[in-house]
């Protein structure tokens, strides 16, 4: 699956596309492979303030849990809800269907300190060589 | 001496050293420093299959178990009648010899009566969800106050004064652990704040008496934002109202009393149900239903994230086993007892203990210092200190009841069950009189 | 082809579907005593338990037993775990009712020789681990290893030492260290093993201060490997002021060879159920005894027995930390562990230590041609391969798992630990035989064949299994965790 040029990333595998001032978080689709089947989700609920790098919530497989971090700071103020309730959707799309919250940003600038599409790649490409 | 547990010979060993390319055994053992290597334990010297059986069964002999004369000793460890069935299934060595259930492609027995478990478990005590059992009722106990305390995030403890002194006592060590304040708490009166994370009740309570107003238990609980937890008797949910029925959010027992023997206090077995929200937090082995490709029905762990072998320091609990072989012997007596069974025994223990209770309350001397309602269980108030009636129940062949002298003055806390005859609380009954000396 | 009728699907039907309204499976007396008023208010409506008859009960859990693999089925070289063979005449002794028929609260006059049972066993172990004081309460190994972090949390405390809030876990370690000491309110900081597997001397050096309260050290490792430096490490941990933990979940190789006491070891837990041979009854009941030296002994959990004269008593030692469970700890648990220790004797064990040994060395003797091994040196009791090779042929371990299933093996234990990519933790004990071991090692040689010529055989097993692989995913996203009863099925 091609990593989306409309957004940026972590290098723990969290990608977020900002409109105006709001952003859209997921996992990426190295992320989900590495993982596997994904149960459930424990998110945010709307309201909460995160951090840029700081903890998101948790995402589980069937014999794994990993932190999630959020590439971004500010509110958040929206779950999906789909994802909550069908937590495969994060393995079948995870950079449309599978996305995991919004959150209002509160400082755009931020999104400089994230990854590129192109360094992302270069990344992923880089850590499955060791 | 060749044990019958080894199985290579002087020859197999030989071969299987030089396929190892070392002359001796010793070699195997290099890494251990020379001043820590041991030569000869101060253990006595190993018996044959024979003088095995005389050396346990002489150390069994040596002991009166209360099947050698009448019984009305209860106190969290309970005499119920086992079916033979119970026996015959747990004896399996299909079950007894197999170990927890990771390969669940051959391990269908194991997961699959867990599930009967389960819910069995949310049958009687009418609760949405239950783990695949754990170590004994006080230590499921302490577990719960400890998810309690996790879910609301809170770090005091109530537990009321009519909890078993045992599951208090654990309690205490396992809140020592996690740094939480226990507050025992008496019933009248009862006030909570907002700091407590829950409420522990037991039903029928330490004495064997059911909460006057149990609803007004749960009310206190729920109206401080705190877990209410109930500790229950299995038997007596035969016959009385189920706490998923009055607003408890966690249920433990102890689980002995379906189908395990006394057995000098364990092997028991903690029962553990509570509500669905609950469910992530819960401590404990899960077993879940599903399907293979086939499309058949299979059995297998399931929610495994909540536990210490993935989420290691952060696992809701250490715990890394069900107590399975208790559970199964629990599962195969509530599927022998059935429907109407459990409530027989539950009936039986409840009249005959009335009966008893009455007969020793027209004694004189003796008396019932609590007018509530029991089950099994009942406290006599005597004439002497029950420590001395005891010692002559027993020069009487009975064993007698439990020296509650401590919470009642001159108590004994008594239990008669469907294992007592009417002859035999008969015979307690003239004891008691002549005991206390209107015989 | 098969012929004939198809087979029942099995796991569809549990008790409550066969239940039939009147069916009884045993009988109880007739109240011989007149009836009392029963609550009414207070009485349950509904009970939904089975209505089985006797029949019905035999047939369907015997029917589900033969689902089982087991150690009297087979070999079981689950690693860690130690699945030796579980003698019969301890069973038979267990359930006499000299044992299983005492009241925990009877008179300790008349369970004198549950007592004395209890007193010597606890004797036995002190001597085997070389220590001072032996509590029998824990009910498994996890318990056992909770009650010894807490008597180090107590006697620190004792000793106005609450500032040592660390406890130190070896990243090889089984989940439960971790899991405990944050149960005994410790903060867990993880210490790196080095090339050779061991513990890595400069990592520990670095990451012990004052503090530390503890390490949690296993030995023989998780790797199945003696830590040569154990001695040194419990000098460090004692110039630091901090006490030295083992975990004793791999005492069988060490049995009459060397002794936690001796190294220095301020407490460890041991597994009945593993060592001592005591069933896994499928996961439990375990029991979990923990053996301590003289400075922790008064924090034991009561009860402990000892001996006054010639009489046997509980008692409560001067500092415990209370009791960590209902009564006295698995007691039944314990009087097979007697049983075991009294027929073999110093010698038994360690033939018991030799042949563990001997066996998972042949083990590794045999497979190292196929299979990587990570940490190449001699093991002790277990050995753990790793499926890196048999991966680059598209075979994952957890397929190696599932083919044995077909051979007729129990697969090792798999993905543990950690620190072994893909690995095969393969114990096989020390009641297997020179054949058994053959046979095992020829199925894992005739697997990585496989892996070259027939990926797909392995990674769809198992083929001859009651059930093929379970949808695990979906029976986590969709938890069915009880039977219910289904609309319109109100028989």
């Amino acid at each position: 699956m091609p990593t989306p040029t409309d957004r940026r990333y972590t290098k723990e595998h969290e990608w977020v596309r900002v409109e105006n001032d709001l952003g859209t978080v997921g996992i990426t689709d190295y992320a989900q492979d590495q993982l596997g089947d994904i149960v459930y989700l424990d998110l945010p609920s709307p309201g909460t303030q995160v951090k840029q790098m700081e903890k998101l919530g948790e995402i589980e497989s069937v014999k794994a849990v990993s932190e999630l971090y959020s590439p971004i700071s500010g509110e958040v103020v929206e779950v999906n809800q789909e994802v909550i309730d069908r937590p495969e959707l994060v393995n079948q799309s995870p950079y449309d269907e599978g996305w995991l919250v919004r959150v209002r940003l509160a400082d755009t600038a931020e999104v400089d300190n994230l990854l590129t599409p192109e360094r992302y790649d270069q990344y992923v490409a880089q850590a499955q060589e060791t | 001496m060749t044990l019958p547990y080894i199985a290579n010979t002087a020859a197999d060993r030989q071969a299987m050293l030089n396929a190892i390319g070392v002359a001796s055994v010793e070699e195997l053992f290099a890494d251990i420093p020379a001043e820590f290597r041991v030569d000869g334990l101060n253990l006595p010297s190993a018996l044959s299959e024979p003088e095995l059986v005389r050396d346990l069964s002489s150390l069994a002999a040596s002991n009166r178990p209360v099947d050698s004369m009448p019984c009305f000793l209860g106190g969290g460890a309970y005499r119920h009648f086992i079916p033979s069935v119970v026996g015959e299934v747990i004896g399996r060595s299909e079950y007894a010899t197999a170990y927890t259930p990771y390969q669940a492609e051959i391990s269908q027995g194991t997961l699959q009566t867990a599930f009967e478990f389960q819910s069995m478990v949310c049958e009687l005590t009418a609760m949405d969800v239950a783990n695949a059992g754990m170590y004994d009722g006080a230590s499921a106990l302490a577990e719960a106050c400890l998810m309690a305390a996790g879910v609301t995030g809170r770090r005091r403890i109530a537990v009321l004064s009519t909890v078993h002194p045992h599951h208090q006592a654990v309690v205490r060590t396992y809140a020592f652990g996690r740094d939480l304040a226990v507050d025992v708490l008496p019933p009248d009166g009862l006030a909570l704040s907002g700091e407590h994370a829950c409420l522990a009740v037991q039903q029928p309570d330490f004495f064997g008496y059911l909460q006057p107003d149990i609803e007004a238990l749960e009310k206190t609980a729920h109206e401080a934002g705190a877990l209410f937890i109930v500790s229950v008797d299995p038997i007596s949910l035969g016959l009385f109202q189920p706490p998923g029925e009055y607003g408890a959010d966690v249920v433990i027992g102890e689980g002995q009393s379906l189908g395990s023997p006394l057995s000098f206090g364990g092997p028991y077995l903690g029962l553990f149900a509570c509500r669905q929200q609950y469910l992530r937090h819960m401590p404990g082995r899960i077993v879940g239903r599903t399907v293979d490709a086939q499309g058949r029905t299979g059995y297998v762990l399931t929610l495994q994230t909540r536990e210490q072998h993935i989420r290691r320091e952060r696992a809701t609990s250490n715990i890394c086993t069900s107590q399975q072989l208790v559970a199964l012997a629990a599962t195969v007596y509530l599927a022998a007892m059935g429907r109407q069974g459990l409530r027989q025994v539950a009936e039986l223990c409840y009249h005959k203990a009335h009966y008893a209770a009455q007969r020793i309350a027209h004694l004189s001397g003796y008396s019932l210092p609590f007018d509530g309602l029991f089950f099994k269980e009942f406290v006599v108030r005597c004439p002497q200190p029950p420590s001395e009636v005891n010692r002559a129940l027993l020069e009487r062949g009975i064993i007698g009841g439990l020296d509650v002298s401590q919470h009642v003055e001159n108590g004994l806390l008594l239990c008669v069950t469907e294992m007592n005859t009417r002859q035999e609380i008969d015979r307690l009954v003239e004891a008691l009189a002549e005991i206390g000396g209107s015989g | 082809m098969k012929s004939g009728p198809r087979q029942p699907d099995i796991g569809a039907r549990l008790t409550f579907d066969l239940s039939k309204p009147g069916r009884r499976a045993c009988s109880l007396p007739a109240c011989d005593v007149p009836a009392a008023e029963l609550p009414e208010r207070l009485l349950r409506r509904e009970l939904s338990l089975p209505e089985l008859s006797q029949v019905d009960v035999v047939r369907y859990f015997l029917a589900l037993s033969r689902l089982n693999y087991s150690v009297d089925s087979g070999f079981y070289p689950l690693g860690s775990c130690t699945m030796k063979y579980n003698p019969k005449v301890h069973e038979e002794l267990a359930r006499l009712a000299g044992f299983t028929g005492l009241h925990p609260l009877q008179p300790s006059e008349t369970a004198q020789g549950a007592l004395a049972l209890m007193y010597d066993l606890q004797r036995w172990l002190a001597e085997i681990t070389g220590l001072d004081a032996v509590g029998l309460a824990p009910a498994a190994g996890a318990q056992g290893e909770l009650t010894g972090i807490l008597m180090v949390k107590a006697y620190l405390a004792d000793r106005g030492e609450d500032g040592r809030t660390r406890v130190l876990v070896p990243d090889s370690a089984h989940g439960t260290n971790p899991a405990t000491a944050a149960m005994a309110g410790f903060e867990v900081i993880s210490v790196a093993s080095d090339r050779q597997g061991n513990t890595d001397m400069q990592a520990l050096a670095s990451a012990l201060d004052d503090g530390v309260a503890a390490l949690m050290l296993t030995l023989p490792n998780t790797l199945g490997l003696f830590d040569p430096n154990a001695g040194r490490i419990a000098d460090m941990l004692h110039d630091k002021g901090a006490l030295l933990y083992g975990d004793g979940a791999n005492l069988n190789a060490l049995l009459g060879r060397a002794r936690f006491g001796d190294m220095g070891f301020d407490v460890v837990h041991m597994n009945m159920h593993k060592t001592f041979s005591t069933p896994h009854g499928g996961g439990g009941p375990g029991s979990g005894p923990v053996a301590v030296k003289s400075h922790l002994a008064p924090y034991l959990p009561t009860p402990v027995v000892e001996k006054d004269d010639d009489r046997f008593a509980l008692a409560t030692p001067e500092r415990s930390i209370g009791r960590v469970g209902l009564f006295y700890g698995q007691f039944g648990v314990l009087v097979r562990a007697y049983a075991y220790l009294r027929s073999l004797g110093d010698e038994g064990l360690r033939q018991v230590s030799e042949n563990a040994v001997l066996n998972a060395n042949y083990i590794l003797a045999r497979l190292r041609q196929a299979y990587h091994l990570p940490y190449d040196r001699r093991c002790m009791h277990e050995v753990v391969f790793s499926g890196s090779r048999q991966r680059a042929k598209g075979v994952r371990t957890w397929d190696i798992a599932k083919r044995l299933i077909d051979y007729g093996f129990h697969p090792p234990t798999v993905y543990f630990p950690l620190i072994a990519d893909e690995a095969l933790m393969i114990e096989p004990t020390e009641t297997e035989s020179k054949e058994a071991l053959d046979a095992f090692c020829e199925a894992l040689l005739a697997i990585d064949r496989e892996a070259e010529e027939e990926p797909q055989v392995v990674k769809e097993s198992p083929h001859t299994a009651p059930v093929g692989r379970l949808d695990e995913a979906t029976a986590a996203r969709r938890p069915v965790l009880r039977w219910r009863r289904e609309a319109g099925d109100g028989s």
